[in-house]
């Protein structure tokens, strides 16, 4: 799978995850793909912190209402049945554990659930946005990331670069599976039948418990 | 009560150093023709409270470019490279804050409220130098409010006594800004007359705003 394939299909296992009638914010970039694959019998509202729920599909340059956009800026819709507010409604909605569920992405997950996703110190510091407040305040957290950068572990036994949330982190989706943050570790509950389970933890620093019932991981 | 000013008026008495707040998610309901105003009149080390700092051209991202910023709170800065390259260079000071965190500080100071708690932060950077607080075995961090000399936001409409009507995602910050500063500057596309902006419809009421520039009516 090329870059574009791999995002595709993780993607789409990630829409899976999704309940009906669940309030639902992605972050930018693979998990903003996420509403591209929502099954047909699952109905969901998706949140843009910038503040609105019922965000819809991307406009055109044509057909641009100037006035709404998500949460990279770029121009979208509304659909029937959603609602503007301000921001600290937004965030109100989002730290009071009014969002179901949020999917994000990350450049480092350990075992115990902690995320770096935000700065790389003296490279890299774009700044939070609003990933510290989705961690702590949504109810369910899925990152979903390739499993790798280039080969170097991204899912590690102590994150090493400055977290953006402490035990935030519910589930891990990548390429090569599925893997759930449990008290006692990280869980292997799916697994793409393309690798093998010691291939999946060659490229998993932290140790990784396999569960008896591991299952092929379908996008 | 009319609140409508010319726009060199509306700004006239802002300061060198003066703290100012600005509206606009990634530019999104920023207000663009105050913000040239006040470029044109001229300003310098302002501490800016802004969630974004737009694009290099754009909302409270023009005023980064041009230097006039000294001190900057901010939720994101990615957009901006001009931001980036100030703060590592250690030419403009920059407090990066929760995007929830600072729309509840800046509400916070516009509401009179002396802070609040959150667990946004615990773990973080962002608890360093912030007084830790335990209620009912949860750790919050206690994040104080913030408050301006001025305001600047655009709105789709007003009416002349500054009740406010957004559209579509251009609200974000513009209404509690409205209220965290000492005197509120609103560009409206379209101001009208008392009793035209059904009171049941007002974003924001005008108790919060104190002068209205009537950015429809100005070319460019």
């Amino acid at each position: 799978m090329d870059k574009h394939e791999l995002q595709e299909f993780i993607a789409k296992r990630v829409a899976k995850e999704l309940e009906d009638g669940s309030i639902v914010n992605l972050g930018i970039g693979l998990p903003t793909k996420v509403a591209n694959y929502i099954p047909d019998d699952v109905e969901v509202l998706f949140q843009s912190e910038n503040g609105f729920v019922g965000l819809g599909p991307s406009q055109t340059e044509e057909t641009a209402d100037p006035n709404i956009v998500n949460a990279g800026g770029q121009p979208v819709t509304i659909k029937p049945g959603g609602a503007f507010f301000d921001s600290a409604v937004s965030f109100g909605i989002i730290r009071g554990g009014h969002v179901d569920l949020t999917v994000l992405g990350a450049l480092q997950v350990d075992e115990k659930g902690n995320i770096a996703n935000y700065m790389i110190p003296g490279k890299l510091v774009p700044g939070m946005g609003g990933a510290m407040d989705l961690l702590n305040g949504a109810k369910k957290v899925i990152v979903a990331m390739q499993h790798t950068a280039k080969g170097s572990h991204k899912i590690l036994k102590e994150c090493n670069l400055p977290l953006t949330a402490k035990a935030a982190v519910d589930t891990i989706i990548t390429e090569m599976g599925v893997i759930k943050v449990t008290t006692e570790g990280l869980l292997l509950t799916e697994i793409n039948p393309e690798f093998t389970v010691e291939e999946v933890q060659e490229a998993t620093e932290a140790k990784l418990y396999v569960d008896k019932d591991l299952k092929k991981m379908k996008a | 009560m009319d609140k409508v000013v010319d726009i060199k008026e509306a700004i006239k008495d802002i300061r060198d150093g003066d703290t100012l707040m600005i509206g606009g998610f990634m530019a999104n309901g920023a207000p663009e023709k105050l913000i040239d105003a006040l470029i044109e009149q001229g300003i310098k080390d302002i501490t800016l409270i802004s969630t974004d700092t737009g694009l290099v051209t754009t909302g409270s991202g023009k005023l980064i470019s041009r230097k006039l910023v000294k001190k900057l709170y901010a939720s994101h800065i990615g957009t901006n490279k001009e931001t980036g390259r100030q703060m590592n260079e250690g030419e403009t000071d920059v407090e990066l804050v929760p995007q929830g965190t600072l729309a509840e500080r800046i509400r916070a100071g516009g509401y009179g409220i002396g802070g609040f708690l959150t667990e946004t932060g615990v773990g973080t950077l962002v608890e360093e130098g912030k007084q830790k607080i335990t209620v009912d075995g949860v750790e919050y961090l206690l994040e104080t409010p913030l408050t301006a000399d001025y305001a600047l936001i655009h709105a789709a409409k007003a009416d002349r006594n500054g009740n406010l009507v957004y559209k579509g995602s251009t609200n974000n910050f513009s209404n509690v800004m409205a209220s965290a500063a000492k005197v509120t500057i609103v560009e409206a596309d379209e101001v009208v007359e008392n009793g035209e902006i059904d009171p049941n419809t007002v974003h924001t009421p005008g108790v919060f705003v104190n002068r209205i520039v009537n950015g429809g009516a100005i070319n460019g």
